[in-house]
């Protein structure tokens, strides 16, 4: 990866503000447009970008698959079990209202937390399904750009 | 009580919270243990339910305690409780089957990731019957489709055709999901509401409406794909007959029912049957296509030597009988409908045991390498015999009861060649059925084959336990015919 | 007459995608080109979804205390999650495609069809020597 300079340099600048939008929407989901379908696609873009210009082994290192075998559940099992919350805490499955001691504030809890998990699950799943597909083969070479 | 209160939740939330949980468990023996809990876990409610609502009530429960039809409510009465009883029930006894087939069939390293698409393939299949909400319907569906693609696909450890079979799958359970969602989307587009009581109420002044009638096609092509109707049977033969064992008893047994539930549900609850457009294509388009998958899939099953895909072809023939009691819509043929999803749950669920059990011994399931296996595995062959009886519908056995319903709708129709034509899909399932019992029975076993013992006991007690209840269903049909009535007077709004 | 045509014209191109969508899936032989019919034709829905949803007009679902008219929201969130399930189903059917291609060596249906009925012809053969 000696060339490419323009990449590298604009992807090292761009990731980190793209983590942070990422970010963003996902915590403001509960106030304005957003949430954790849309957070969790724009997290793994960084991710995505970072392994398509500094080689996938590189990215592999940041984010192990092994760790990913475990995002991708727990997000889920977060969502299951804010939904179990809402009963353990006498209320319906999902009920938010019971999370707080207001109901506006359990509402707020309950989708901070969903929307939590479905970012966590969603990114890992994409950068997973990026990873499953580009690791079957080896990178292009250098010449072949 | 608690658990009372929330038991049409649990059914679903505790497999699909299982799930998560699975991918993270280690081994092989923690992942199995778990999934057998879960299902024994899911019978549990099931017949929780079941007793609650088989005197014609119904239970609703309101997801985040949204009433409808803002929220998504989840309804139980008396049909979809017997769908889950069914699936759970099949799935509690399939899970001890399992292990032993599994850790056959199965990569040592994948059974933790196996296990998880498992239990998602029954949250979907629970989620599907249980909720009363058109487009949650639509997502447990596809919950239920991706993992069933996925589970398919993991037979091809053991036969690389398993591949295309899932790819087949794929390609036309997400067309025929496709035209469901489609269909929803304009029954939502003319009513507003997605809930299934609610657009009860709110879809018979529209009965004239283009859009409604357009919303019926897509809902009746769609789940006619996702229950193999014939002619939109083409991905299922080889589904089944390179998916693994459990995987294959699993789907037989459960996942053409939970759709054939769907499409009851909306044809008699949710448009309701005396809807002028529906009764001609109930009786022009439904009931001929019943009666040719009646007969053209038994005729093709004859000629299948692999045996797996013999009783895939056999299924697609059962369904037709299913589909033919639908479409007759009178009280006989409705039960007819609702007794054979029960009935033929049963019997596919023990044959396609066996068959694993025949997979495990000997590697293959066709016709010519089962020759004279019945005098090394006695029980195992046993099992398939009543099976079969059950398919061709002999007195005692299971099928009796439905067909002898079917045949009564047709005579109270009047329609005395249809009844014929059913008995006459009755002796085609003999030729098959016969057809194994020769070459099990009466033929020579191949010289170069090593003598095999019968299937281990945590595989023949689960194979027997069904068969049992095969002829226990045959003989004592009174459960089960009293569920089908209410099921049936609640379709009908009493009357007929 | 052209009316009819105008004024529903999302609904044509959502019938014209749909037609298309399905014709592929089905007519194309290659695997890959079956699984982009397939999106185009689940894409087709989603638009449809979508603009049923639209109130020309209409502002984003934000309640502001102001009275104002607003879209529909609930069959945006219901084609969020459908989308998501077409994303699952597209990433599943190219992985299979990816397997199948490793095992068969091939991604065209004729040729998979034809190593299938060489498969069956050689099991066949194994059993009845």
């Amino acid at each position: 990866m000696r060339h490419h300079l323009v990449l590298r340099v604009v992807s090292k600048l761009l990731i980190p503000f793209m983590l942070l939008f990422a970010l963003y929407v996902q915590f403001h989901g509960d106030f304005g447009p957003g949430g954790g379908f849309q957070a969790g696609v724009i997290f793994a873009a960084a991710f995505i970008l970072y392994a398509l210009v500094f080689g996938i082994d590189h990215a592999r290192e940041v984010l192990p698959e092994r760790v990913l075998r475990y995002l991708v559940p727990a997000g889920l099992a977060l969502y299951t079990l804010t939904g179990f919350a809402g009963i353990v805490l006498g209320g319906k499955y999902l009920d938010y209202d019971v999370l707080g001691s207001t109901p506006t504030a359990g509402q707020h809890l309950g989708i901070l937390l969903v929307e939590f998990g479905v970012g966590v699950t969603v990114s890992a799943v994409m950068v997973t399904v990026f990873f499953a597909y580009a690791g079957r083969t080896r990178d292009v070479d250098e010449e072949d750009w | 009580m608690a658990f009372l209160d929330h038991v049409a939740i649990l059914q679903v939330a505790v497999p699909l919270l299982a799930a998560p949980l699975c991918v993270m468990l280690p081994g092989r023996h923690l992942p199995w243990a778990l999934t057998l809990s879960v299902s024994w876990f899911t019978l549990i409610c099931s017949v929780v339910l079941l007793s609650e609502v088989s005197a014609g009530g119904s239970i609703a429960y309101h997801l985040g305690n949204w009433p409808p039809p803002i929220g998504i409510e989840y309804r139980v009465d008396a049909i979809n409780a017997l769908v889950l009883l069914v699936v759970s029930g099949i799935s509690a006894i399939a899970l001890p089957y399992a292990r032993t087939s599994v850790e056959h069939e199965i990569e040592p390293d994948k059974h933790g990731l196996f296990y998880t698409a498992y239990l998602l393939c029954l949250t979907g299949l629970l989620g599907v019957t249980i909720t009363g909400d058109a487009f949650n319907i639509f997502v447990f569906l596809e919950i239920s489709s991706l993992s069933t693609y996925v589970l398919v696909a993991t037979g091809a450890r053991l036969d690389r055709r398993a591949l295309s079979a899932a790819y087949t799958y794929l390609v036309l359970g997400t067309v025929g999901a496709t035209f469901f969602v489609l269909g929803v989307g304009l029954l939502y587009m003319v009513t507003g509401t997605l809930n299934l009581a609610d657009l009860a109420e709110r879809l018979p002044p529209l009965a004239e409406s283009r859009v409604v009638q357009a919303a019926f096609a897509f809902v009746v092509a769609g789940m006619g794909l996702k229950l193999a109707l014939f002619p939109l049977h083409a991905w299922l033969p080889n589904a089944y007959a390179y998916a693994p064992s459990l995987v294959t008893v699993f789907l037989a047994a459960t996942a053409t029912k939970v759709s054939v539930y769907v499409l009851l549900r909306f044809v008699y609850t949710v448009f309701g049957h005396e809807f002028a457009f529906i009764e001609p294509v109930l009786a022009w388009l439904v009931l001929p296509l019943a009666v040719i998958a009646m007969l053209a899939g038994s005729v093709v099953a004859i000629h299948q030597d692999n045996l797996k895909r013999m009783f895939a072809w056999s299924s697609i023939a059962q369904i037709g009988y299913m589909m033919l009691g639908l479409a007759l819509a009178n009280a006989s043929g409705l039960t007819a409908t609702v007794l054979h999803l029960f009935n033929h749950a049963l019997m596919k669920g023990a044959l396609f045991m066996a068959l694993g059990g025949v997979m495990l011994r000997i590697g293959a399931v066709s016709l010519t390498s089962v020759r004279g296996l019945a005098r090394e595995m006695p029980w195992t062959f046993a099992a398939l015999v009543i099976g079969g009886l059950g398919l061709i519908g002999v007195p005692g056995t299971v099928g009796f009861v439905s067909k002898w319903y079917l045949i009564l709708a047709a005579i109270e129709k009047g329609w005395w060649l249809l009844a014929l034509l059913i008995a006459a899909a009755s002796l085609l399932a003999v030729i098959y059925v016969w057809k194994l019992v020769e070459a099990a029975y009466l033929q020579p076993a191949p010289q170069d084959r090593e003598r095999v013992r019968d299937m281990p006991p945590d595989m023949l007690i689960p194979l027997w336990v069904l068969a049992l209840a095969n002829i226990w269903f045959g003989v004592d049909a009174g459960l089960t015919t009293s569920v089908a009535g209410t099921v049936v007077h609640a379709f009908l709004g009493g009357g007929s | 007459m052209l009316e009819a045509i105008t004024d529903h014209y999302n609904y044509w191109l959502v019938i014209f995608l749909l037609m298309a969508g399905l014709f592929v899936t089905m007519t194309s032989g290659n695997l890959v080109k079956k699984i982009v019919g397939l999106n185009v034709f689940q894409t087709a829905v989603f638009l449809f979804y979508i603009s049923v949803g639209k109130l020309e007009g209409g502002t984003a679902p934000i309640l502001t205390g102001e009275p104002e008219q607003f879209s529909n929201p609930l069959p945006h969130v219901l084609i969020l999650t459908a989308i998501v399930v077409g994303v699952a189903t597209t990433a599943l059917g190219l992985a299979l495609v990816v397997r199948i291609r490793e095992t068969y060596g091939s991604i065209e249906e004729a040729r998979l069809q034809e190593a299938d009925r060489q498969d069956e012809l050689r099991a066949a053969a194994e059993q009845g020597r």
